[in-house]
């Protein structure tokens, strides 16, 4: 399993893309956090609109054994939740870097303890 | 507990050449998935799936009072059991309470296996032991003696016959018989815990890779697949059997989870429980507690074991097990109700998902029973 280099991760499992020139990121999970979740059955994700705030939670997964929260990677605002996940859970397994991102955020800070792909393998090889 | 203290089954190289995601079971390293838990799922309800169940824990009674020490010791009636087959009961304390369930196989006239779970196998060592004394049997520990390896689902005959010459059209559900499977000598039964017809081997440890294998290309046909713990889960959960820790506690009574009829009082001579139960019984007949129900979601948010049953604003249960139903493709679960609310179809239930009241059908267990 690769964690794509051009992304930077949470220490949560989350991805983070580089923001555009509007500032806004795509955040998912990874494929790691997808396959310690197992099948995932139902995505709550935040609405467009939300400020969610860096390391907190804005949303939950459920999977086949449990549900888990869904942190927030950066603090900003939600501009777009992605709705094929909603309707179909199962692209977060299938796809977790591509069709499986979870939500759009248009940054307002980020934390500085975001990490690399390489610090994030390294991280779950712990 | 950590990872160098958990117990590993003779098939575990294999699971993790096959990329198994592994969990700690009752201290065992277990495979929980090969691949996608709901593909597993269907395969078994569908074609057929392979498990490791290797962590049940075996113990062996026999001795010219074997039957008479397990009709004393459990509360079904062994002695009647007819040598070839099988009976699924319980072991209780003297409150009643339930100790665990089990399977128990006669295997010839003074020989039985008892199989019990693997998070109790020692608890029900302990006790077949101690309830031993003064029996003319012995109580012997099976678990390293055997591993076992379970092929279920529609296609599962058809894989088993390719490989024996047992008689498996005779075989029927409950019944074991010694035989040899893929060159290896096996006690065969029609047993499982998947609501499916399906077989389960009992077989040495150092035979049990050689079995898998020869199962795994018998299947490669017809769709069999490597099946691990969570879909073992929601297979009994959809078939409505009770799992030990989740249904069944020594807080039970049989009769509390509506089991009662595993409880044979007209069977001759005292048994450890007989007073407790016999008070259980007519208290479980006039004044229902709570009742085991099945509840289907009405939305998409999965229901988890001791999350709150409500009616009205009030509790009225819990939740023993819960998980999202690939067969019925919603979410489902088994809980203990009031009696009040337990009927099938009783209007205004829901389950507290972590705040939110979520409606729920109730209706009747099982949830999935097969054509057969």
């Amino acid at each position: 399993m690769s964690n794509p280099q051009q992304l930077r991760y949470s220490k949560e499992h989350e991805w983070l893309s580089a923001a555009g020139e509007d500032g806004v990121a795509t955040v998912g999970i990874t494929e790691f956090a997808a396959n310690a979740l197992g099948d995932v059955v139902y995505a709550q994700l935040p609405e467009v609109g939300d400020t969610v705030t860096a390391g907190e939670t804005c949303g939950e997964l459920e999977s086949t054994k449990s549900v888990s929260d869904l942190y927030s990677p950066v603090t900003g605002e939600i501009v777009e939740a992605n709705q094929d996940v909603v309707d179909d859970p199962s692209l977060v397994n299938s796809a977790p870097f591509e069709g499986g991102w979870l939500f759009k955020v248009r940054v307002t800070e980020e934390p500085a303890d975001l990490l690399s792909a390489d610090e994030y393998t390294a991280q779950n090889a712990g | 507990m950590s990872s160098t203290e958990l117990r590993h089954t003779a098939l575990d190289a294999l699971h993790r050449a096959l990329g198994a995601t592994m969990t700690d079971f009752a201290g065992w390293d277990m495979p929980l998935r090969y691949g996608s838990e709901r593909d597993e799922h269907v395969a078994v309800r569908t074609k057929a799936g392979l498990f490791d169940l290797s962590h049940m824990g075996e113990i062996t009674v026999t001795g010219p009072e074997a039957a008479r020490l397990l009709n004393f010791a459990l509360v079904g009636n062994i002695a009647s059991v007819g040598v070839g087959r099988a009976r699924y009961t319980m072991i209780c304390q003297a409150d009643g309470g339930i100790l665990d369930d089990l399977i128990v196989y006669r295997l010839a006239e003074t020989e039985y296996m008892v199989v019990a779970n693997a998070s109790n196998a020692q608890v029900v060592l302990d006790a077949l032991t101690e309830r031993a004394a003064g029996f003319d049997a012995e109580v012997r520990d099976d678990r390293d003696a055997y591993a076992l390896i379970a092929v279920q689902g529609p296609e599962s005959p058809g894989i088993l016959k390719s490989l024996t010459d047992a008689d498996l059209d005779g075989l029927k559900y409950y019944a074991g018989l010694p035989g040899t499977v893929a060159g290896v000598p096996a006690l065969i039964a029609r047993t499982g815990y998947t609501g499916e017809d399906g077989f389960e081997l009992f077989v040495k440890p150092e035979h049990a890779v050689e079995l898998w294998q020869a199962l795994t290309k018998a299947g490669e046909g017809v769709g069999l697949v490597p099946c691990g713990l969570s879909c073992r889960d929601t297979l009994r959960l959809e078939a409505g059997m009770p799992l030990y820790g989740h249904e069944l506690t020594t807080d039970l009574t049989p009769f509390d989870a509506g089991l009662g009829r595993v409880v044979k009082f007209e069977k001759e001579g005292d048994f450890v429980g007989r007073e407790a139960l016999t008070e259980a019984a007519s208290r479980a007949e006039q004044n229902p507690p709570r009742v085991l129900v099945g509840l289907v979601a009405e939305g998409r948010r999965v229901p988890r074991a001791g999350y709150a049953v409500v009616a009205g604003g009030e509790v009225v249960g819990e939740v023993t097990s819960g998980a999202p139903s690939p067969t019925l493709g919603k979410p489902i679960a088994i809980a203990y109700v009031d009696a009040a609310h337990s009927a099938p179809g009783t209007a205004g239930v829901g389950v507290d998902i972590r705040g939110n009241h979520e409606p729920y059908e109730v209706v009747a267990l099982p949830f999935y029973k097969r054509q057969k």
